[in-house]
């Protein structure tokens, strides 16, 4: 299938890009410790370590990391059910994740949700969750709170290009832009929802418009380029803060492994067709590292970081595995959440 | 005491929250217009601004989801679905999202949201304008569940539901907007959880539930002209619901009639009997009468309306068939 893709050339000016110098290794590195710490969770989900069902964000680093790039720790971002890179790049905490992941109560979540519910509250990850499509109306609302209270947040919803499918994401974007709010779509069409491929799905290849029969910019990227990804969304988050209201990006990528679950060639039991050839060349964290080098960034730095982050996944990994289990006697437990508010009678 | 009614409590509840908190807004369809909402809302645009009461489009779902992530977000919404049968369509933000939230994350956080629902029927209006649904969301866990059956209750419950932090389904009955009561000035809250007994007695129990509850009422006044004296016990909240009040009293009078204006099967009243059947089983003197909504969709014809609907006759041929200890009161 060929798509055209509005891409922002990455090897555009050397002027602009090292006066962001920073900011590319800095991206480099995000989408590295991405992709090192699913790569360790893979192994975790093969050897059945891990047994909460894990949804591998390999060869989408770009995305999140591009995205996260361009927003504040107060910014809220909405994930779902393959979203360990959404909260890595947002800057959760690691090693609170790996513990999450093996359901200790040293995890980010409390051992309470497993992969698939991820939160860290003080970087603006208020939790990911796996219905597909449920937390993109709490994107909206989260705009609305930032506007109510003019404090100048955007919130930012991540979903995959089988959301778009379910009825409400058409009501968020009208509700997001008939009040003008702050928040960002990125939909992350990989391709798939679950075993099923767009042509199986959809009349057309054309996620990329819908936002346009909402009245607000809508257009489609190249998710495999950290740069694109980040010039975009930046400028979309100046749009909102600016109260020019929302954006809807199509970010075109491919998952490496299956819709669930470390393997390589099956998605929920169904044969994968085989595309995974034709998106190895366009692994997003070998692009930007090939573009670093390009402008002068040393191998021996490169490696240095790549030492930096194994050093974090096995510190992570340890601290997960040495995490205290959960005793199995708190089943009623934070059913209900203590408020101190209650009105007093 | 001044005395207002329950719409207009309602109204007042509103602006004193909107007017003592700044992260309290409203949310949903028909805000602007009294044909939804009649008086309980009228005008709160105008002292609010249309940005703090927001009249939606038809979107339930996305707009009670928008409600949840603010609510995350640390605001106060209160969501409205001018009918309970319209509110299904939100059914995954309120089960799925806000119910779940605070167990999903250990209580780090909760979902400090109140979603209003009105149970608006009769008038031939038919099977999708007339239901009351209370008793799913009764059992969802995560959820509270109020329905108020008086003016004072009525705002005393939507502002201990918006100071809650939970996410609370406040059920009002458009049946009960002209019930005039004393309801006090200042602001006030009424305990989630806790029933109240509107009526002494020791021949029986009558556990009403929101208009059931004044219909309750209503046939315990006729019970008393011959001289049957009923503990009327007005619920209030149905989940948590007031267990002790229920059982201390089944355990006095050992008959126990149940009203709600809910389905018959698995409904609210089901609940409350399997309770007083597992934990006050050797207290009862005759089976337990449960006075429900027969199994079926509403029907339009008033005629139908009136044989369809239940009212205090209802509960009072239900006393006289557990006074008789006789059973089932519905032919269902």
């Amino acid at each position: 299938m060929e798509i055209q893709l509005r891409e922002e050339r990455s090897d555009a000016p050397t002027q602009c890009l090292k006066s962001a110098a920073s900011r590319m290794l800095c991206m480099y590195k995000t989408m590295l410790r991405i992709r090192t710490f699913e790569e360790c969770i893979a192994e975790m989900v093969e050897t059945r370590e891990a047994r909460t069902p894990c949804h591998l964000y390999i060869g989408q680093e770009a995305i999140a990391t591009g995205v996260c790039e361009a927003l504040r720790a107060q910014d809220t971002i909405w994930g779902g059910h393959r979203s360990h890179g959404h909260y890595l790049a947002k800057g959760g905490d690691a090693r609170a994740m790996l513990a999450e992941i093996l359901a200790r109560s040293s995890g980010c979540s409390g051992g309470r949700g497993g992969s698939m519910h991820l939160y860290a509250a003080d970087v603006g990850v208020l939790g990911t969750v796996p219905i597909v499509a449920g937390t993109v109306p709490l994107a909206v609302g989260a705009a609305l709170a930032n506007k109510l209270r003019g404090d100048g947040g955007v919130s930012v919803a991540f979903f995959g290009d089988g959301t778009i499918e379910e009825g409400h994401v058409h009501e968020s974007l009208n509700l997001a832009s008939i009040y003008r709010l702050p928040v960002i779509f990125v939909c992350e069409n990989n391709l798939y929802a679950s075993h099923m491929h767009l042509s199986e799905r959809r009349c057309r290849d054309n996620i990329f418009e819908a936002g346009r029969f909402y009245g607000m910019p809508s257009e489609r990227y190249d998710g495999n380029d950290v740069f694109t990804v980040y010039r975009a969304v930046a400028q979309a988050v100046r749009r909102a803060r600016a109260g020019g209201g929302p954006s809807f990006l199509e970010m075109r990528t491919f998952r490496w492994r299956g819709h669930v679950g470390a393997s390589w060639d099956i998605d929920v039991g169904v044969q994968r067709r085989g595309e995974l050839q034709q998106w190895l060349p366009k692994d997003p964290v070998a692009r930007a590292r090939e573009i670093l080098i390009r402008h002068g960034v040393k191998d021996t730095q490169l490696a240095e970081i790549q030492v930096v982050v194994d050093q974090e996944v096995a510190c992570a990994r340890k601290f997960a595995r040495e995490s205290q289990q959960l005793d199995g006697g708190g089943t009623l437990e934070h059913v209900f959440y203590s408020s101190n508010e209650a009105f007093k009678t | 005491m001044r005395t207002i009614n329950y719409a207009q409590a309602i109204r007042e509840a509103h602006c004193q929250l909107m007017e003592t908190d700044p992260r309290v807004f409203v949310i949903g369809q028909g805000l602007w217009s009294p044909w939804y909402a009649g008086t309980s809302l009228l005008d709160l645009e105008k002292t609010f601004g249309k940005h703090r009461v927001l009249d939606t489009p038809v979107s339930e779902n996305a707009v009670t989801g928008a409600a949840v992530g603010a609510a995350l977000s640390g605001m106060r919404p209160i969501v409205f679905h001018p009918r309970m049968d319209f509110m299904l369509l939100a059914v995954d933000p309120i089960v799925n999202q806000a119910a779940n939230w605070s167990y999903m994350f250990s209580g780090k956080i909760g979902a400090p949201i109140v979603i209003r629902s009105v149970i608006n029927r009769g008038g031939e209006q038919g099977a999708q304008h007339s239901q009351a649904t209370h008793a799913m969301f009764m059992h969802v866990p995560g959820l509270k569940v109020v329905m108020p059956s008086t003016p004072t209750d009525a705002k005393g419950l939507l502002i201990s539901a918006v100071h809650d932090g939970n996410p609370v389904l406040y059920v009002d009955d458009r049946w009960l907007y002209d019930e005039v009561g004393e309801v006090p000035e200042g602001m006030y809250g009424t305990p989630i959880g806790k029933a109240v007994l509107r009526k002494k007695g020791s021949a029986l129990t009558i556990v009403a539930i929101s208009f059931m509850a004044r219909e309750a009422t209503r046939a315990a006044e006729a019970l008393a002209q011959e001289q049957v004296y009923a503990d009327v016990i007005d619920l209030r909240s149905l989940k948590p619901w007031d267990k002790e009040m229920v059982l201390e009293s089944v355990r006095r009078t050992g008959r126990l009639v149940i009203a709600d204006s809910g389905w018959h099967t698995c409904g609210a009243a089901a609940e409350i009997a399997a309770t007083a059947a597992t934990e006050a089983f050797y207290f009862l003197k005759a089976p337990i009468q449960r006075v429900t909504l027969p199994d079926s969709p509403a029907p339009t014809s008033a005629a139908e309306e009136m044989t369809f609907f239940r009212n205090w006759r209802h509960i009072v041929e239900a006393a006289q068939l557990t006074l008789k200890g006789e059973k089932c009161s519905n032919a269902l």
